[in-house]
């Protein structure tokens, strides 16, 4: 288990492999679908700065608020793939260093991940209970009202969130030998 | 009954739905550990998801913050009217989510707007069915998007799969879903297939199917074979539990038929992720049951 705190450097990511269970500590923010869309078109000014050499969590939580106080209810990882127009640009754009989702991304982002020096982590999906409790604090969140809860971007501190890197800053995809090996398993079944 | 306790009836039962995964769920996923072995990474993550599922019963949260959508199964009696029912319902939707058992989930199409209170047009859904003794029986499953992404309808004959208008070309469809499902539904799922009807409800018809028990047999002797091979082909394609690779890629696949004009061969596969969640009431005589 290698433990990473935020923010986090180029070339701390580097040594990072593709199967590599990692613990990570400090503030991210969360952001899916209208919010990638929403930092491409601008210069994500509330946001920019807490990017930098940061992370970004595919997640539409389950909020509770308390007395003017948000707190994570659920918040397990969303779809990645959806993102997979917007991502390398995210990337290069803020200098992101992770994306934490689910399902994997495709090769435009791997190639943003090793121009970059930023990797792709996959959380398990579903476990959203569990992963709530790495979530210790929610510090803001911006477009709420607009984007409605799950696509706001949540501004998080976690700690010891654990996910596993699937994609790495050489090159290598689990999601894509999983899916090699499937093909072959797929024509042995279908006789394609 | 009086909107107020039935409202509170379909409030418990929203609640068990998006918080207590199913017994025969966890009965899969632990045979699931048993194959995968002691030691293997997939065993490891499917008891991760044992973990969160007794995590969120214990604390009444969300076993995922994808809550879904609400597809509501109605058998009502003579006693009951339609409108009682669904406006129960809806109130008690509101209600869930404002205890954050649901997330907000219903977004206007057009605008973005998020309704905020898991209605809106079309939402939640319902299938209405009369019964001749007195009472309701309602079955709730919440069907989350990610795995719902990952349905296909496909049109036989198929050229690419070389599939044609029999239960071999059935077999390739749900084979090649699966497959281009990878790890994105959440895996290991349970998969429902329709085989005919028209467009719309061939994919209704493979959605009833998760209303079906995961250990139940089909009384249909040929569909019942048919299951029982895909869920070991499906097993063998490897994806394993959230697409890390292993043998658990599904816990379950259960197939319905509906007739279909000559012209159109529809067959339909619906996705629901391991967090298969699904709950029922029966409410007789002013008194509730949940299943």
């Amino acid at each position: 288990m290698t433990e990473i705190k935020l923010p986090v450097s180029p070339d701390e990511i580097r040594k990072l492999k593709a199967g590599d269970e990692v613990s990570i500590t400090g503030v991210m923010i969360t952001a899916r679908d209208a919010a990638h869309k929403y930092l491409i078109e601008t210069d994500g000014p509330e946001v920019k700065e807490i990017l930098k050499d940061s992370m970004i969590y595919h997640c539409g939580p389950v909020v509770k608020k308390e007395g003017g106080t948000y707190s994570f209810v659920a918040a397990g990882p969303t779809t990645s793939i959806r993102e997979e127009p917007y991502e390398a640009d995210v990337i290069a754009k803020y200098g992101v260093r992770g994306v934490i989702g689910k399902g994997g991304m495709g090769g435009k982002t791997l190639e943003a991940c090793g121009k970059h020096g930023s990797v792709y982590l996959s959380a398990v999906g579903g476990i959203a209970t569990t992963l709530a409790r790495s979530v210790v604090e929610v510090l803001d969140v911006h477009k709420l009202e607009e984007f409605g809860v799950p696509e706001a971007m949540w501004v998080i501190r976690v700690e010891n969130f654990p996910a596993v890197v699937t994609m790495d800053s050489h090159g290598k995809s689990i999601h894509d030998d999983v899916a090699k090996l499937s093909r072959e398993n797929y024509e042995k079944l279908v006789g394609t | 009954m009086g909107h107020e306790k039935l409202t509170e009836h379909f409030l418990e039962l929203i609640r068990r739905a998006s918080t207590v995964l199913p017994r025969d769920t966890e009965e899969a996923i632990r045979k699931g550990i048993e194959n995968e072995g002691e030691g293997a990474g997939a065993a490891s993550t499917l008891k991760l998801l044992l973990e969160n599922s007794r995590q969120a019963k214990e604390g009444s949260t969300p076993i995922c913050q994808d809550t879904g959508a609400l597809l509501f199964f109605v058998d009502m009696g003579p006693d009951f009217r339609q409108k009682d029912v669904e406006k129960a319902a809806r109130a008690a939707a509101g209600e869930a989510t404002a205890r954050y058992y649901l997330r907000p989930n219903a977004v206007d199409a057009v605008t973005g707007k998020n309704s905020g209170d898991n209605t809106g047009l079309g939402m939640p859904t319902f299938h209405f069915d009369q019964m001749d003794e007195e009472g309701l029986r309602v079955r709730l499953l919440l069907k989350g998007g990610g795995s719902e992404n990952v349905g296909a309808q496909y049109k036989l004959p198929d050229g690419k799969l070389k599939a044609g208008r029999d239960l071999d070309g059935v077999r390739k469809c749900v084979i090649d879903a699966v497959y281009n499902a990878q790890g994105k539904g959440c895996a290991p799922g349970v998969i429902g297939v329709c085989i005919g009807g028209d467009r719309g409800s061939s994919f209704a018809c493979s959605k009833e199917q998760f209303l079906r028990n995961l250990g139940d047999t089909n009384p249909d002797p040929v569909l019942a074979d048919l299951e029982s091979r895909l869920f070991t082909d499906l097993n063998e394609l490897g994806i394993g539990p959230s697409g890390f690779g292993g043998k658990t890629t599904v816990l379950g696949v259960k197939i319905g038929k509906r007739h279909r004009v000559p012209a159109c061969f529809f067959v339909s596969v619906s996705y629901v992720c391991w967090a298969y969640r699904k709950a029922a009431m029966t409410i007789k005589g002013g008194e509730v049951s949940h299943d």
